[in-house]
């Protein structure tokens, strides 16, 4: 039984239909990638998932529980975490500080409790703030816990923002477009990394990618979306020879060319991704 | 800019008082002043204009900056004198035009524009000073000024003091000596030079830790000292004004925790303040409409649970409302208790205009105690604010205030990490209440009764100013915005005409200057005044992206 299962999941806005009755399940363990040009609904599938916005219809279950309508922190209680496209850190909290908000639910302090500083939360407190700094240097961020977020740089800040994801010990891990703006090296690591999580942490990871090097690199299966429609599902192989695929990407009249190399087939990345997000980069 | 002060009539208002005594009086001050600032900021551009630094300039355009300035009373003066101007701006009559004058009439009607020009000059030519001498002197006449305005105030407690003769030296009936005022300036000029010459400043950050360690409690202890003796010996109007201060930091404080750290503008503070005042007027009074007669201290808790209690009926709804929305569905709930506080509907049970009066005092001693009037509201009030100072600062560094800062920052992420954002911003908005309820209890006992008239806006628009003004989740920062905000204009009552005027220019100067507040807390400090790492590593990245996109194509 696949850990996420969406079934037949339709998300309007107005009179755009952004998801289209789409199907879709993540094995547990498996690391897998959803692709497809601009608005084509990648993201708002995931927030349909992270239940940012309420689906229309359809079914979202996770591990056996339906989750469509809960709200977000409900979500997040049942070990579902996320990165967003544009980094979204707490600007004035410094880094570890991002990472303990993450770690939220696995605290139990009251406020009372909190302002007599019991016994009880001064341990808690102290188990927090090491475990914030063993993830610190997990992503390679260790010494830079007493920066502000904002004042990190921008790679930095992609690897915090997936700490502080990690820190609420997620099942499932979004990621929306974990290397958008990066350089080629950069992406390399990140992509080490992003094995690396599942390998080390157990986590299942679903990303949304646009660099074709990342998404045949390490997925396990690939979902590709076009107008809030499945148009193919399969391992990296099958998607690069899937003529609707590149019919999706590159236009009808490429699809019956030579089959081109899947690695150039991006429309659109440079506008959606780094141009947005590398630009403020204040995480709010 | 001086014809906007005179025909407001802050210049004849002010003229009333005298800077130095048969001198010049703060009202010549200030357009003096006027013309000083207005000189020094044209002789700045000029020089900013003129990479020769020709020193002739300077003083040129200073003096035709302050002219200009001059000018325009002169104008005044002139215009005054044909036709009446007091239909248009009631203050422009023969007293304002004396007072340009220096009482010579329109004869005397060139006066205004020479001398503002030599202040501008003056102005213009203390750019040529060394900096150091440059900050010396406006410290001293900053001193000056100060001491001016403070005069009244402080002469009359140090008459009836040991300090009587130096009172009597420094002071005269309305305003300062000219040999109070001379010294005032050597002591403030020099003292400046001095410190400066130790370099005191750096041989305070010079200090070890250890050693600054070792320095941090008589510090604190001289400091705790001031604070308890205060009231004391200042007089009753004195004593008042601390009371009121100390009551308006305690509740500074609570709204910090709604406002400052969890980010709710909240703008019917003065809602709570009410409920707290009532709940203790109506348990202990026994007057009309008091229903227990208990005696204060029993009451209190009640009115701070009671004030918590509404902040949950009232923030549940509300709470879901984001950013400016929320400051304006709070400003009605503020309004509504407020009216219903004085209605007809309410008039059975809280006296409607009338009132509740006789409740009774925190603390019963005979007058002349150091505990009598206002100063035992200072005490608690103190107390109380400590108290919740204490309570802000262990909740900041927790599970809680971290969750408030995070939905502070962004409400979307916090509640993607598993914040329950309608819990969370309850509990803040309740702890605000309770602490408002709190302010309003220990208010009902300064005053001795409760009315409707007390409960009114300008309690929550204070209140969010302090926090504002003194900058966003600090507690010191409460502290300087509340003897800003409320100590100083309650002690010069006299001027409390321009009140609002003051107000609007401090918050505009501050807006433009420091708009993280005065005493900002550590963190937003830095995050506003370094320069932005985060674009400078972000830029690389955009180009590539254009190398990219050019390959491309």
């Amino acid at each position: 039984m696949p850990l996420l299962v969406a079934e037949a999941v339709t998300k309007r806005f107005g009179g755009l239909v952004a998801v289209n009755t789409l199907d879709f399940g993540i094995e547990q363990g498996s690391i897998v990638s959803v692709i497809g040009p601009n608005g084509a609904g990648k993201t708002t599938f995931f927030n349909c998932i992270a239940g940012f916005y309420p689906i229309d219809e359809g079914r979202i279950t996770f591990d056996g529980t339906p989750i469509q309508g809960l709200r977000p922190d409900r979500i997040a209680h049942l070990r579902i975490a996320r990165t967003y496209q544009n980094i979204r850190l707490f600007a004035s909290m410094t880094a570890l500080e991002n990472i303990l908000v993450g770690q939220h639910q696995h605290l139990s302090s009251t406020w009372v409790g909190a302002v007599l500083r019991t016994r009880g939360v001064r341990a808690e407190e102290r188990a927090a703030t090491e475990e914030a700094r063993r993830l610190l240097a997990f992503v390679g961020l260790q010494g830079k816990g007493d920066v502000l977020a904002s004042k990190l740089p921008y790679g930095d800040q992609r690897r915090l923002e997936i700490a502080r994801a990690i820190a609420s010990q997620p099942r499932l891990l979004l990621l929306d477009e974990p290397t958008a703006g990066m350089n080629p090296a950069e992406t390399a690591q990140m992509t080490g990394f992003i094995r690396s999580l599942r390998d080390e942490l157990g986590v299942t990871i679903l990303l949304i990618e646009h660099e074709m090097r990342v998404v045949m690199g390490i997925s396990e299966r690939i979902t590709v979306l076009d107008y809030g429609e499945r148009i193919a599902e399969g391992s990296p192989q099958q998607i690069r020879n899937d003529p609707r695929v590149i019919e999706a990407y590159l236009g009808r009249g490429a699809a019956s060319a030579a089959a081109p190399r899947a690695d150039d087939v991006s429309r659109g990345a440079d506008e959606e991704g780094p141009g947005i997000a590398a630009s403020p980069g204040n995480g709010s | 800019m001086a014809l906007y002060l005179c025909l407001v009539g802050i210049v004849p208002t002010f003229g009333e008082r005298a800077l130095i005594d048969d001198i010049v009086t703060l009202g010549q001050a200030s357009l003096l002043l006027t013309a000083l600032v207005v000189g020094y900021v044209a002789a700045l551009r000029v020089r900013a204009g003129d990479p020769g630094q020709r020193p002739l300039r300077l003083v040129l355009g200073g003096t035709v900056a302050g002219a200009i300035t001059g000018l325009s009373l002169t104008l005044l003066v002139l215009l005054g004198s044909v036709v009446d101007l007091r239909s248009i701006a009631q203050p422009a009559g023969p007293e304002l035009y004396d007072l340009l004058t220096f009482d010579l009439g329109v004869p005397g009607a060139w006066l205004p524009v020479s001398v503002g020009a030599l202040m501008g000059a003056i102005a213009g030519a203390s750019l040529l000073l060394p900096v150091w001498l440059r900050r010396a002197l406006a410290v001293g006449l900053g001193a000056l000024i100060l001491l001016g305005l403070f005069a009244g105030i402080l002469r009359t407690p140090m008459l009836s003091s040991d300090l009587s003769d130096l009172g009597r030296f420094l002071f005269a009936s309305n305003g300062l000596t000219l040999e109070g005022a001379i010294i005032t300036v050597v002591i403030a000029t020099g003292g400046d030079i001095l410190l400066r010459r130790l370099d005191a400043r750096k041989r305070i950050s010079r200090l070890s830790e250890a050693q600054r360690r070792v320095a941090l409690p008589p510090v604190l202890l001289v400091v705790l000292v001031v604070v308890l003796v205060l009231p004391q010996g200042l007089g009753p109007f004195f004593a008042q004004v601390v009371a009121l201060v100390a009551l308006y930091i305690l509740m500074g404080l609570g709204l910090n925790i709604t406002l400052g750290l969890a980010g709710l503008l909240d703008l019917g503070f003065v809602a709570f303040f009410a409920v707290g005042a009532y709940t203790v007027g109506l348990l202990t009074s026994t007057a009309e409409f008091g229903i227990a007669q208990w005696p204060f201290w029993a009451a209190v808790p009640f009115a701070v649970l009671i004030a918590m209690l509404f902040g949950a009926v009232l923030g549940l709804p509300i709470l879901g409302i984001r950013g400016d929305y929320l400051a304006i569905a709070t400003l009605g709930f503020g309004e509504i208790i407020r009216i219903l506080a004085g209605s007809d509907l309410m008039k059975p049970f809280l006296g409607g205009p009338r009132g509740i009066i006789n409740i009774p005092k925190p603390i019963d001693v005979p007058p002349n105690d150091f505990l009598a009037g206002p100063q035992q509201i200072y005490y608690i009030s103190l107390l109380c604010a400590g108290l919740i100072a204490f309570v802000a600062w262990r909740l900041r560094d927790s599970r809680i205030g971290r969750a408030w800062v995070a939905i502070r920052e962004d409400e979307d992420v916090a509640e993607a990490m598993g914040v329950n954002l309608v819990q969370t911003k309850l509990m803040a908005y309740m702890l605000g209440a309770a602490f408002a309820g709190l302010g309003g209890a220990i208010f009902a006992g300064l005053i001795g009764s409760i009315f409707a008239s007390s409960i009114s806006l300008q309690v929550s628009i204070n209140v969010a100013a302090i926090v504002i003004v003194g900058g966003m989740g600090s507690i010191p920062g409460v502290v300087l915005g509340a003897i800003f905000l409320i100590g100083l204009p309650e002690l010069f009552r006299e001027f409390s005409e321009y009140r609002f005027l003051f107000y609007g220019i401090a918050l505009i100067v501050m807006m433009r200057l420091r708009p993280e507040g005065l005493l900002p807390s550590r963190i937003v400090r830095r995050e506003m005044h370094l320069p932005e790492n985060v674009e400078a590593a972000g830029a690389p990245v955009g180009s590539n992206v254009a190398a990219e996109v050019q390959e491309r194509a």
